[in-house]
């Protein structure tokens, strides 16, 4: 069997699942297009940020552990690019805000003048510290009451400035370049540390944008979380109320109910599909060029490559910002499908560390690998916990009714999904470092 | 302005939480720094190292609990805690055994190990939550405080009350102690000094006949013993939670880092230094000033630099200022 047989029917077998799931209610398999709707897009959705990843690390081998923290940035874009406008937030305090984190900046813009510019020696430290100084609280003066009077609007609903309210298809590339834009002033400072020491900062930063995320209520309303944003496809109840949409559904022989949720989400289904066949069509041509080679060379041997003349700190920079870029696509992209920003459940376990696992069980270096990783291990993840139900009632099953031991392992089966993960991973490292689809 | 007042409230607010975490962490920090130190790698798989020390010592407890075994005033946690050890040590050279020895044969990059740590951490991770599930534990007996805040003010008739618990205590001291039987073990003893032989320069200590799979066991039982320790007390004086332990994982290597990775001194100094900027940026000032200054000074707000929910940013943001400064750390860490 070729490889590209191989690698051919590792899609087919994905297919075959999320099929299964619509199809059949058989051992774990649920039988409703919904769910296997569901699982498709998520899945896509993980796919592509596989791709984001597998740039940084299978390209250029840049360890980012920050992913959670570009995903979130992504989710951010949404809120501000498709929210309404909120006029009273602007004129009370909006600009305030805005000059209060200019003047934050440029407090830091000047510290690291100073540091450049001046000879070192105590005279640096003591005008380095006045500036620092001055800097926080002049800022905290202007910030603060700023802040207290956006949030003081409509504290229910709003209480955040509001977005530009545009089309919600926008955010989508506005995630991507929130996301670059952070990628690129965290590449700048940090990208000059090696492999461990960048994977503990990046870890670091996203845990930050995520604290910045959930505590600065006028950005993004915090732990109250920003509901009911624009969609980009018509509203379940609304198709539902249109009568030809019905009459179509009944020529179909679905009910109107399960038409409407199949037809949003098959309709979801296909924009990620197409964003995901772009992302990864032109991932294959920068990997094909003369660039993806020269990546390749600097990931093998940096100091090589440094002598035939390439600048390796930019080329790593350009790679980070490109695949970070990547992953606020996606992040912007499943907050469109959630409809909701909810910063309380970024949580790295599920949108770092998972997201390794589908890089690396796919074939880093590979972006089918990628895309395969992703889909396969969204599967996984959300099939486990049914697969590890079905199995502990196999294991219980000669214990008798009321029995402890039995109620413990059937409540704790769906803590398997975990430790089925890293199972996982520690068995693909083991016996296919390279990966289910290996790189050429 | 009271100056004797001043100083009871900054000791009960910044001072005593600052101490009992400070020393936490750096328990936490010196099981990563040997890792990295001997094997060469950051193990991700710390802080659920240490969740399963603690869930092993929370079992026995429970046990003793509803034997009617007690320790008198001290939590009954002290006596499970060796059984606790004795479990995490266990599973260390299991998982050694069974996961990275390979890829020490192997020679692998440090990032791929790294990578495998990952793997380690999802299961254990997996393993805490199946056996104890996801929910808070509690675990704590015994007498509450050292002094509490009542008995203080009694006492010196001072406004201020000064409240110390009695994990808080239990924890500077066990610390104090575990540390000190550290670097006598790692300067002291033969085995310590191969250790310390093996993580200078590999080759040099494999030319002297130092069994390096010898060193790297002897490793993995003390990171064990660090793991479970430092996890029981942070359980003890906090709360046991899976997932809390994975997010401690944060400021662990930050105060690892900040100290140097690999420098056991330098992960004692990084624990206090990342505890104490974040109490002492997330903690309202306003109660201390008020007593320090001269009334006309008073402030009218909390006085609080951030948020006390930027806790772990404050962490990063040192980590960060640190390594741009001194890529290896402030006491002059390893860097492989």
């Amino acid at each position: 069997m070729t490889d590209t047989m191989k690698h051919t029917l590792l899609f087919v077998f994905v297919g075959v699942m999320i099929l299964a799931e619509g199809m059949t209610d058989f051992l774990f398999f649920s039988g409703s297009w919904n769910s296997a709707l569901v699982i498709l897009n998520m899945g896509l959705i993980s796919a592509i940020m596989a791709i984001g990843v597998n740039i940084q690390w299978g390209f250029a081998g840049l360890f980012n552990v920050g992913i959670m923290g570009f995903t979130a940035l992504g989710g951010l874009a949404v809120v501000l690019v498709s929210t309404p406008v909120i006029p009273a937030a602007w004129s009370s305090g909006g600009v305030s805000i805005v000059m209060a984190l200019v003047m934050g900046a440029l407090t830091v813009v000047a510290a690291v003048m100073i540091t450049k510019f001046m000879p070192a020696g105590k005279l640096r430290a003591l005008v380095l510290a006045v500036v620092l100084i001055a800097g926080f609280f002049v800022y905290r003066a202007i910030f603060d009451p700023a802040v207290g009077s956006v949030e003081a609007i409509n504290p229910a609903l709003q209480g955040n400035i509001g977005g530009l309210g545009l089309p919600v298809l926008l955010a989508w590339p506005a995630g991507g370049l929130l996301a670059a834009g952070a990628a690129w002033l965290i590449g700048k400072t940090a990208l000059g540390l090696r492999s461990d020491y960048l994977a503990i900062a990046t870890l670091g930063i996203a845990e930050i944008i995520i604290a910045v995320l959930k505590n600065e209520d006028w950005l993004s309303r915090g732990v109250k979380n920003v509901v009911g944003l624009p969609r980009p496809l018509p509203y379940e109840v609304d198709l539902q109320n249109d009568p030809s949409f019905v009459e179509r559904a009944a020529s179909w022989g679905m009910d109107p109910v399960t038409a409407s949720t199949v037809y949003v989400k098959a309709g979801y289904a296909l924009m990620f599909t197409v964003v995901l066949l772009a992302l990864l069509w032109m991932a294959q041509m920068a990997l094909k060029s003369p660039w993806g080679r020269m990546m390749r060379a600097i990931r093998d041997n940096e100091t090589a490559a440094e002598a035939m003349g390439k600048d390796v700190t930019r080329r790593h920079l350009q790679i980070f910002v490109l695949g970070s870029a990547i992953c606020g696509i996606a992040g912007a992209m499943m907050t469109t499908l959630d409809s909701q920003m909810t910063p309380g459940t970024y949580n790295p376990l599920r949108f770092t560390f998972l997201i390794w696992v589908m890089v690396i069980v796919g074939g880093s270096g590979n972006n089918f690998g990628a895309v395969l990783g992703g889909m396969l291990i969204w599967f996984f993840w959300i099939k486990v916990e049914p697969m590890g139900i079905l199995l502990m009632e196999l294991v219980t099953s000669g214990m008798g009714e009321g029995s402890a031991l039995k109620a413990h392992l059937m409540e704790s089966a769906s803590h398997m999904r975990l430790f089925t993960m890293g199972l996982i991973l520690l068995l693909v490292l083991r016996f296919s470092p390279r990966g289910l689809i290996p790189e050429k | 302005m009271d100056l004797l007042n001043a100083l009871v409230a900054l000791t009960n607010f910044v001072i005593v939480p600052g101490l009992a975490y400070g020393s936490q962490l750096a328990l936490g920090a010196l099981g990563v720094t040997l890792i990295y130190g001997i094997l060469r790698f950051s193990n991700f798989a710390h802080g659920d190292t240490m969740a399963f020390g603690a869930m092993v010592t929370i079992l026995f407890t429970w046990m003793f609990q509803s034997a009617g075994l007690s320790a008198g005033p001290l939590p009954t946690a002290l006596l499970a805690l060796p059984f606790g050890i004795l479990g995490t040590i266990a599973l260390a050279l299991v998982t050694d055994r069974t996961v990275y020895r390979f890829y020490r044969q192997q020679k692998a990059k440090p990032v791929i190990f790294v990578m495998v740590s990952l793997g380690v951490m999802f299961m254990m991770n997996g393993i805490v939550r199946f056996i104890i599930g996801p929910g808070d534990q509690r675990f704590t007996d015994g007498e509450r405080f050292v002094i509490s805040a009542r008995t203080f003010k009694q006492l010196t008739g001072l406004q201020e009350g000064l409240a110390i618990k009695t994990t808080e205590a239990l924890t500077v001291i066990t610390a104090v102690i575990v540390v000190a039987a550290l670097f006598w073990f790692l300067n002291k003893t033969r085995t310590g000094k191969s250790m310390r032989a093996y993580s200078d320069n590999e080759d040099l200590a494999l030319l002297s006949g130092i069994n390096p799979e010898r060193v790297v066991m002897y490793t993995w039982m003390i990171v064990a013993a660090l793991a479970t320790i430092a996890g029981v007390l942070y359980g003890l004086d906090k709360s046991f939670k899976p997932f809390t332990y994975f997010q401690l994982l944060l400021p662990i290597f930050a105060s690892a880092i900040v100290g140097g990775l690999g420098n056991p001194i330098g992960a004692i100094a990084g624990g206090f230094i990342i505890a104490f900027s974040e109490v002492t940026i997330t903690y309202a000032w306003k109660k201390v000033l008020t007593y320090g200054l001269p009334d006309s000074l008073a402030p009218d707000g909390l006085v609080q630099l951030l948020s006390t929910d930027y806790k772990f940013a404050v962490s990063f943001a040192i980590l960060i200022v640190v390594l741009l400064f001194k890529p290896t750390g402030l006491f002059k860490g390893k860097a492989v």
